[in-house]
């Protein structure tokens, strides 16, 4: 099966772009890299893409949370972005942080936002050009929308009453465990308890990519999560990892690969939820029982 | 410190937000190639756990002069740019040198507003290795 096959099966086929399709397109959108590793984009990128720093530039700065309208507003000036543009996100490490801005944006409303399915290294893969020129960006006058945080975001307290019903850890199997309490080859970043939020299934987030870092098709994807858990499109789902990142993605092909009506990112994640006072967890690889 | 370590801090924070970062980019460049013969005998390397990409270290010579050796792939221009920054700092440099620059160096650098900490660490956990690997180097002597 080819790619735009493969898509065209996905309960939201518009969402995803092929290289192929970006290639014909690329005058037409914005293309946005957003890298795990903040220096790749400089080392070169697709021609007119313009970088977004999930690190320095998403994150209100004095609160653990994101930017306000007037700031998002400011930032996507900064980047050429108007509120019709059509913006196509892609990344590194199979689209984890492209994933992560796709989300972003979407709590601010932008309409057109696609993501590249491969991301960076299928770009890469495909013989797509890579140039370090920067390209000149002009303010579109963005309006300032504020953020909308009651349909794709879920808090703590939406968690606690939400145990029992359709939630995924997207982390390591050792780190829904309480084995580790931060990923494989990454230092810890801080929680003081490991485990996972009671009831929670475990879907590690990089299962619903393949070795080229596209997306599994749509029968796999199904399998991972709905076969394998009970869970089914008319559940209201909640995604957590450790600071709502690699949830993203999952969130991602929850809402938009497989169609589920009501999918939330806890962006909080094990970094709150594994600090919180009087908050419940479970430890060993069974979901565990609400208390 | 070393006067190349002390140079190094001083060129960061004398410069602002994305010059940091066009700064830590050259020194990314600037990593030397690992020598061939390591790519004949990987046991020689130490994998960096501490790192989220595939760094790898080794430590040769003795205790007046300590040669150190980094392999580190393009793709993860940032770590390589850590890499770089020790090789500059502490290549060719006795032990005595080696273990005496400070645990907390990689956040003298002034990145740590730039650059997420779970990067930050990786780089002490570089520096954590190199200085293990040459204590280790000069006890077997």
């Amino acid at each position: 099966m080819d790619n735009q096959s493969k898509i065209a099966q996905y309960s939201d086929p518009d969402v995803l772009v092929t290289t192929d399709w970006l290639t014909s397109n690329l005058s037409k959108v914005i293309a946005v890299e957003s890298n795990e590793d903040i220096l790749l984009y400089d080392t070169g990128h697709i021609e007119g893409a313009v970088k977004l720093d999930w690190h320095t530039e998403l994150n209100h700065p004095l609160r653990r949370d994101y930017l306000e309208g007037a700031a998002f507003a400011a930032l996507m000036d900064s980047k050429g972005i108007g509120r019709d543009d059509t913006v196509v996100l892609y990344g590194d490490r199979s689209n984890w942080w492209a994933t992560y801005a796709f989300w972003v944006f979407k709590l601010f409303g932008h309409e057109n936002v696609h993501l590249l399915d491969g991301g960076r290294a299928k770009w890469i893969a495909d013989g797509g050009a890579l140039t370090t020129d920067k390209p000149q960006t002009t303010s579109s006058s963005y309006p300032v929308v504020e953020r909308n945080d009651t349909e794709i975001r879920a808090f703590r307290d939406e968690v606690l009453s939400h145990i029992g019903q359709p939630l995924v850890d997207v982390r390591s199997p050792e780190e829904y465990s309480g084995e580790r309490l931060h990923m494989p080859d990454f230092p810890n970043e801080g929680a003081t308890r490991g485990g996972h939020i009671p009831t929670a299934a475990s879907i590690p987030w990089s299962r619903a990519v393949q070795a080229d870092e596209t997306f599994r098709p749509l029968n796999e994807l199904e399998e991972l999560y709905f076969s394998n858990t009970g869970f089914n499109r008319e559940s209201d789902f909640i995604a957590y990892c450790r600071i709502g990142e690699r949830s993203s993605h999952s969130w991602f092909v929850l809402k938009y690969l497989l169609g589920v009506k009501n999918v939330r990112n806890y962006d909080g994640s094990w970094t709150e939820w594994g600090n919180l006072v009087g908050a419940p967890i479970a430890t060993g690889s069974n979901p565990g029982s609400a208390v | 410190m070393t006067s190349a370590a002390q140079n190094i801090i001083e060129e960061f924070n004398f410069l602002e937000g994305s010059n940091k970062l066009e700064l830590l980019l050259e020194f990314s460049e600037a990593l030397p190639e690992l020598e061939a013969r390591f790519g004949e005998h990987p046991e020689l390397l130490e994998r960096v756990e501490e790192c989220q990409s595939p760094v790898f270290i080794a430590v040769e010579g003795n205790a007046d002069r300590v040669s150190l050796h980094f392999s580190a792939p393009r793709e993860a221009p940032t770590t390589r740019g850590f890499a770089s920054i020790l090789n500059s700092a502490l290549n060719n440099h006795s032990a005595e040198q080696i273990l005496g620059l400070s645990d907390d160096y990689p956040s003298m650098l002034g990145l740590d507003s730039l650059i997420s900490p779970l990067r930050v660490r990786g780089m002490r956990g570089m520096l954590a290795r190199i200085k293990r690997k040459t204590a280790e180097l000069i006890d077997q002597k």
